[in-house]
């Protein structure tokens, strides 16, 4: 059996199963921290840094992301300090830039009452969280998808672009992606996969077998507002 | 063969010495990748043909080794024992070279001379290059032929592995590297002996490695390709010392695939090692094994970051991790880990030879020893040069390196590659250890020292290690893949002359954000080239955004070439000039269309009036 970590959530003092980690420490106790990249049952990754908590005294305070660090005894942490918002909210901001168009970015904005977006503005289909290729390795047990190169180059998708035989159209990777949502009829209405939703634009698939393939997205807002 | 104890090293080794040749000259010629790159292949055939049309071969010998360290100067050659250094050699000069050698002369044109005053000065360490140096790793690289283990016997190779063995306790070992005060050459500064203590107390049940970190990847910098392409064997004694007191049973060095002489230099020594049996089981009949691999990096700058290198080592892709769990507790395949720079692990012969008290008196207080610096960029001795911690920038930069090269200024060093920051030519007094380049917002990084003088312009400076760390961050962590973008972006706004106030505050919000918030090691000082240009050179980044001037004359956009009164007409600039932008006829003042001028800055550097300005 697991043993019992001391440590402390703003302040208030925490008693939790040792190889928890932060978020579930502090979700437990009722404190809200936003994520992106993170989703129960999927391995805790740490790419998008929303969940980022301060932890540590003085000038050894840091910030770490909340999902990938195990509680230990004696920790102070804290979720929502000014250094924690500040970066939060440049993160957002970031995200803004990049992905306007994913209702979940608009929320967690709106939720973070970040008013502007300083930089150049940008339209990517992915932020490049990486929920599709945990949720096809570790639920769907296919592999089929994977990160490719690094930096600015990063992109997530099958071996040479050639569609994998590892993947059997379950549409798991595109239940799980955040910066779909809404894109359903924004950038190329006639590759749309059921008509109207344009979000289907997983690297790793191909569009041609989709023709007759339902949408995943339940409800999907673009096929709704078709049908009216 | 092999040897089967220790005795029988010791016996070895003192064959090897009794049989040295002892009269005669060694002709020592330096041919790294940088002497190979200067030409000193073929000064070496060319030698050997001289000796051998001669009839010299028996009284003159040529070692061909790694680099010495002053790399601008080659290909050179140094001859023993009388320590005649010649320099930029070329293949016409090697007869002379041979002749002279044999009669034990001195060849007086083709030693370095003073660019000061033209004083021509013969022995290597009369040099101011080399006289102000403390050279205890970049030294042995002039006795040991690399491809040649007997010459690393003959040079007091693994006479340090004997006595750690004949001494028979590796508690002796950890206490020696602790005192000595060692701290890791990486970069970050760790003490390797606290390092490899807690590797020693973790539990050994399926094995536990060590690593030689030898993905170097600053731009700028090559202390680690140096030793290990000139003096292979001293890591591999290193991480065998390493092993014995952390109780190791595997080892890897991690060599960038960029460096194949290295690579190949490395190969052989293992090659070399296992033959006489100094890797394996049972090393020298001892109950002491360990055993040594290559792996080669795939071209990644992250896979110099441990957790990263350590992804990278079991096939994965190169993308680091949280930390805790730290890699001394679970490393390479969920085992015990312990991971070291090349620089470090080529200092443990040294301590345990010398004794760690001798050592840790070396250098300054908390930063024992030396370090070797790769000093580049706008300054007259380029090269790598070792000096003790302590040294202030200015011994370095003025001393040994020679000051600016013309009639320029030098305004910054930049230390620590990309990660680290820049320090203006006010804080030069600043000494060099680990803490005191913090405190200074850089840090002590691996080694690369970049000298910058008052014709870069620190706003591209910047620009260009973002752009390098843009390219270069492995894309997990968004705040670092999206971060340096974007400031990758406003940087190239700034030098295009579109950049605002706005955007500089942004710019400053956004890289205190990146290094707050990234994961590893690359991201948390991918803002500390921007954030230390800022501390330091505010007013040229507004003097960028508010009058859309570049100070330095750098960025393209912002500048204009015109020709002065000096111009005495030579036609040099013209000549030259890709636009035909010049006109003039000879020995009047010549003028730039400013409509063809593509700002390529070839008149500016050839001329030799400074009859061309820059505004």
């Amino acid at each position: 059996m697991n043993g019992m970590i001391n440590l402390t959530i703003n302040g208030l003092p925490v008693l939790v199963e040792e190889g928890m980690t932060i978020l579930d420490a502090a979700r437990f106790m009722g404190f809200p921290i936003p994520t992106l990249c993170h989703m129960d049952g999927l391995s805790p990754y740490g790419a998008c840094r929303l969940c980022v908590v301060e932890i540590g005294e003085g000038p050894r305070a840091r910030l770490v992301t909340s999902c990938t660090y195990p509680v230990e005894e004696g920790l102070m942490v804290r979720t929502a300090s000014r250094r924690v918002i500040r970066a939060r909210k440049m993160i957002i901001e970031l995200l803004l830039a990049s992905c306007p168009q994913s209702k979940v970015i608009q929320d967690l904005a709106a939720a973070h009452d970040v008013r502007q977006q300083r930089f150049r503005q940008e339209h990517e289909d992915c932020i490049l969280c990486g929920l599709c290729v945990r949720m096809c390795e570790e639920q769907m047990m296919a592999k089929a998808i994977g990160f490719r190169h690094r930096g600015a180059k990063r992109s997530i998708g099958t071996p040479f672009d050639v569609h994998s035989e590892e993947c059997r159209l379950c549409g798991g990777c595109m239940y799980v992606c955040p910066a779909c949502q809404l894109r359903c009829t924004y950038t190329e209405p006639d590759k749309a996969v059921c008509g109207a939703c344009a979000n289907l634009s997983p690297p790793c698939i191909e569009k041609a077998p989709f023709d007759d393939m339902m949408c995943y997205m339940a409800p999907c807002v673009a096929c709704e507002m078709k049908k009216d | 063969m092999p040897l089967n104890s220790l005795d029988g090293l010791k016996e070895h080794k003192a064959r090897l010495s009794s049989n040295a040749p002892r009269n005669g000259r060694t002709l020592v010629v330096p041919a790294g990748t940088c002497g190979r790159a200067s030409g000193a292949d073929d000064l070496i055939q060319a030698i050997r043909e001289a000796l051998l049309q001669k009839g010299l071969a028996d009284r003159v010998q040529v070692r061909v080794t790694g680099c010495h360290g002053f790399c601008e100067m080659e290909p050179s050659i140094l001859v023993q024992p009388e320590g005649v250094f010649y320099c930029r050699l070329k293949t016409a000069h090697a007869e002379r070279l041979v002749e002279a050698t044999a009669q034990g002369e001195v060849v007086e044109d083709l030693v370095w001379a003073d660019p000061a005053t033209g004083a021509r000065i013969p022995r290597q360490e009369d040099i101011p290059f080399f006289r102000k140096q403390r050279r205890t790793l970049l030294s042995r690289n002039e006795q040991v032929d690399p491809e040649d283990m007997d010459s690393y016997f003959r040079a007091g190779g693994y006479s340090a592995l004997l006595k750690v063995l004949e001494s028979g306790d590796p508690q002796w070992v950890l206490g020696e590297v602790k005192t000595s005060g060692l701290r890791g050459r990486g970069g970050a500064g760790f003490p390797t002996g606290v390092k490899w203590e807690l590797l020693a107390k973790q539990p050994n049940t399926h094995g536990k490695y060590l690593v030689c970190n030898a993905d170097e990847g600053d731009p700028g910098a090559y202390m680690d390709r140096s030793v290990l392409e000139g003096n292979p064997h001293s890591i591999l004694e290193g991480m065998l010392i390493g092993a014995y007191a952390t109780g190791a049973t595997d080892g890897i060095l991690y060599i960038r695939n960029e460096y194949p002489l290295a690579i190949k230099h490395v190969k052989r020594a293992l090659e070399q090692a296992r033959d006489v049996g100094l890797i394996g089981q049972h090393i020298l009949g001892t109950d002491f094994s360990f055993d040594l691999r290559i792996v080669q990096g795939a071209g990644a700058f992250v896979c110099g970051e441990e957790t990263a290198l350590i992804r990278s080592i079991e096939g994965q892709m190169g993308e680091p991790r949280q930390r805790p769990p730290f890699p001394i507790q679970k490393g390479i395949g969920g085992k015990p880990t312990g991971i070291n720079n090349v620089e470090t692990w080529a200092n443990i012969s040294v301590i345990i030879e010398q004794g760690a008290a001798r050592y840790a008196q070396i250098g300054a207080a908390r930063n024992s020893g030396t370090k070797i610096f790769s000093l580049v960029g706008k300054i007259r001795n380029t090269g790598l040069v070792e000096v003790p911690m302590g040294i202030t920038i200015h011994e370095i930069v003025y001393d040994i390196g020679g000051g600016p090269v013309g009639n320029a200024d030098i305004k910054a060093v930049q230390t620590g590659g990309p990660s680290g920051g820049c320090i203006p030519a006010a804080r030069f007094d600043l000494p060099i250890d680990y803490d005191s380049l913090a405190q200074a917002g850089s840090i002590m990084g691996s080694g690369g020292m970049i000298v910058m003088d008052n014709r870069t312009c620190v706003v591209d400076v910047a620009k260009y290690f973002m752009g390098f760390l843009k390219d270069e961050s492995c894309g997990k962590c968004f705040s670092c893949r999206k971060g340096t973008q974007r400031m990758h972006e406003i940087l190239n706004d700034i030098t295009q002359g579109r950049g605002t106030r706005e955007q500089l505050d942004l710019l400053e919000e956004l890289a205190l954000v990146v290094k707050d918030t990234t994961m590893c090691g690359l991201g948390q000082t991918a803002a500390n080239p921007v954030l230390s240009t800022l501390r330091y050179f505010r007013d040229e980044y507004l003097e960028h955004v508010e009058h859309h001037r570049c100070p330095a004359g750098v960025c393209k956009p912002l500048i204009s070439f015109s020709i002065n009164d000096n111009c005495v007409g030579c036609q040099a600039c013209a000549k030259r000039c890709p636009a035909q932008a010049i006109s003039g006829e000879r020995k009047t003042k010549h003028s730039i269309d400013a409509r063809k001028c593509i700002k390529c800055g070839t008149c500016r550097s050839v001329c030799k009036q400074d009859a061309v300005e820059v505004a």
